[in-house]
């Protein structure tokens, strides 16, 4: 509807005349609050790197420290988002197929890592899975380190994603048309066969882009991170953490250098989810 | 939508002697369920009840001492203080905002909603950043506003601004395609018969939305309230002064005090679960009144 209402405006005129009032009000709050809030403060950000020369900036991040860190951060996050992928796509097909008691306080929990505080989250899990923990204590006999390791960065992160992957399936699995199912069962595919051909390659963009949703989630998460990761140098600790260790160092220009570079990691991401949905458009029309 | 309807029950009526064609077959169904269960179980349930088992673990005295304590009662009012100033400001802004955008036709429409999102694809580190790096001791700002004897960075300012920033888009982002879905017929409707602007917002505009404000503005007093990353960069941790609650957690867990610090943290996980529940309750009950995309 808003494509072909944009597609008639005339050329030249920035925006199409309309009867309602409080344009100049509304439009003029939402930029000053946008730029006194958002815009000017990540460009002071952005700014203050630049004050960096591109040597300085380029030993910062290639230093042996920083690369670690950010490995670290996104090994981690591709680990807890192909996690999520997995089990979320499950997790969204039982939800929305499958009727069985207590399938919707399961469906309302799913929210709940963006409800619980991230630092709760943290300590909570860090509580579990620690060697005196519940089911820490029962992985401890067997040598399996879940806290303080790089297992329980991938754990937080996996709680902290979980809804992306979920929420952005639910509502595609909702709108299959039952007709396609029945359709392939008539001409005889198998039920394997009608998940693998049908019904996967409509839910792929729907997976990919719940994918990256949680990878871009994870890759800057920070408070449930800190307290089960450990946070030895070189081995786990996450980027955001080392951003704030610089900070703490009052080393601005290496605080500042990480996190520009993060900054357009995160725009990188935010670039591939709408490469995706257009792509998803193309391809079947309208996700 | 409505054949399928018809011929469904006469399909799946002929196919009860086989295996019905459109869903899985038993052992597998209990199989997705089962994974399903022990993954939401072990992930979501568990940690939730720890939180309260923790807290509750050295007993009833225990917690509510733990809770009555000076510092966490300070930092009890400073997080009511911060929400009750953030999301006001970030109601009022993603008002406007959804007004701007859905009311009216104009170019670059696309690129202002990516930039209303952009701080939820920013880590809440940074968020705090940026803020260190604008208002702090050797930030742009920060030397100026010190002569004047105005502190922001490791003061309430800070952290109000932080909180700002990391709950800005909830508001807007729930009202922009709630507004656009409604089209501008009604409000046009109004002005046509006479209606000021403001009246045509609070008796047309604002009924139709008052659900899905409500639904954004929960959200948004839940991030407020929760919000660690961006708030621990900007904060200090000034002990009774400058900590949240989410930061008491923090310390008090480094502290070695974990029974106080699970205390702590059973109130804001309460406050997740309230959200939760009025949420799915809202879903429940108007969720034709809320925006496609959350139906």
């Amino acid at each position: 509807m808003t494509a072909t209402t944009i597609g008639t405006t005339t050329l030249g005129t920035w925006r199409q005349p309309s009867v309602i009032p409080g344009f100049g009000l509304t439009f003029g709050l939402t930029l000053t609050y946008l730029c006194l809030i958002v815009l000017i403060p990540i460009a002071a950000l952005i700014l203050r790197t630049t004050t960096l020369t591109w040597e300085q900036f380029w030993a910062i991040a290639t230093s042996s420290r920083v690369v670690a860190a950010l490995r670290v951060s996104f090994g981690a996050s591709l680990a807890a988002a192909t996690i999520n992928a997995v089990f979320g796509l499950i997790v969204a097909w039982v939800l929305v197929r499958y009727r069985f008691p207590g399938r919707r306080v399961l469906d309302a929990i799913v929210d709940l890592p963006f409800a619980l505080p991230t630092a709760v989250a943290g300590i909570a899990l860090t509580a579990i899975f620690a060697p005196t923990g519940w089911i820490g204590g029962l992985l401890e006999p067997l040598g399996i380190k879940v806290a303080y390791s790089w297992t329980g960065i991938v754990i937080a992160l996996t709680f902290i994603g979980l809804p992306f992957v979920v929420r952005t399936l639910q509502p595609v699995i909702e709108e299959i048309d039952r007709e396609a199912e029945e359709a392939a069962a008539t001409l005889g595919a198998n039920r394997r066969q009608t998940m693998t051909r049908v019904l996967f390659p409509t839910l792929l963009p729907a997976l990919m882009t719940g994918f990256v949703l949680a990878l871009a989630r994870a890759v800057g998460e920070y408070g449930s991170v800190i307290f089960i990761a450990g946070n030895l140098p070189y081995q786990t600790e996450i980027a955001p953490l080392l951003i704030v260790i610089r900070l703490t160092e009052f080393d601005y220009p290496g605080a500042t250098a990480i996190a520009t570079l993060m900054l357009a990691i995160s725009f990188a991401l935010f670039l591939t989810i709408n490469l995706i949905q257009a792509w998803a458009r193309r391809r079947l029309g309208d996700v | 939508m409505s054949d399928v309807s018809l011929t469904a029950p006469s399909l799946r009526a002929a196919a009860t002697s086989r295996a019905e064609p459109t869903t899985e077959a038993r052992p597998v169904r209990g199989l997705l369920i089962a994974i399903t269960l022990i993954f939401l179980g072990v992930f979501l349930l568990f940690p939730l009840v720890v939180v309260f088992t923790e807290a509750l673990g050295r007993g009833v005295f225990a917690y509510f001492s733990a809770l009555a304590d000076p510092d966490a009662v300070a930092s009890i009012q400073l997080t009511l203080l911060v929400a009750a100033i953030a999301v006001p400001a970030n109601l009022v802004f993603g008002v406007a905002a959804a007004w701007a955008v859905a009311k009216y036709e104009f170019r670059g429409k696309a690129f202002l909603i990516t930039l209303i999102d952009l701080p939820f694809s920013v880590s809440p580190v940074i968020s705090g950043l940026i803020y260190v790096v604008l208002f702090g001791a050797q930030g742009y700002l920060g030397p100026t506003l010190q002569s004047y004897g105005i502190q922001i960075i490791f003061a309430v300012p800070g952290i109000v601004l932080a909180t700002i920033f990391v709950t800005f888009p909830f508001v807007a982002r729930e009202l922009i395609p709630l507004m656009q879905e409604q089209g501008t017929q009604e409000e046009e409707a109004a002005i046509s018969l006479g209606a000021s602007g403001w009246q045509t917002f609070w008796c047309v505009t604002l009924p139709n939305v008052k659900w899905g404000l409500m639904y954004g503005v929960l959200l948004c007093n839940a991030r407020a309230m929760g919000e660690f990353g961006a708030v621990s960069v900007v904060s200090g941790k000034i002990r009774g002064e400058t900590t949240t609650m989410p930061l008491h957690v923090e310390i008090l867990y480094n502290d070695y005090q974990g029974t106080a610090a699970f205390a702590v943290a059973s109130l804001l996980a309460l406050l997740a679960l309230v959200t939760l529940v009025v949420k799915t309750f809202l879903e429940w009950r108007f969720g034709d009144e809320l925006s496609a995309a959350r139906r």
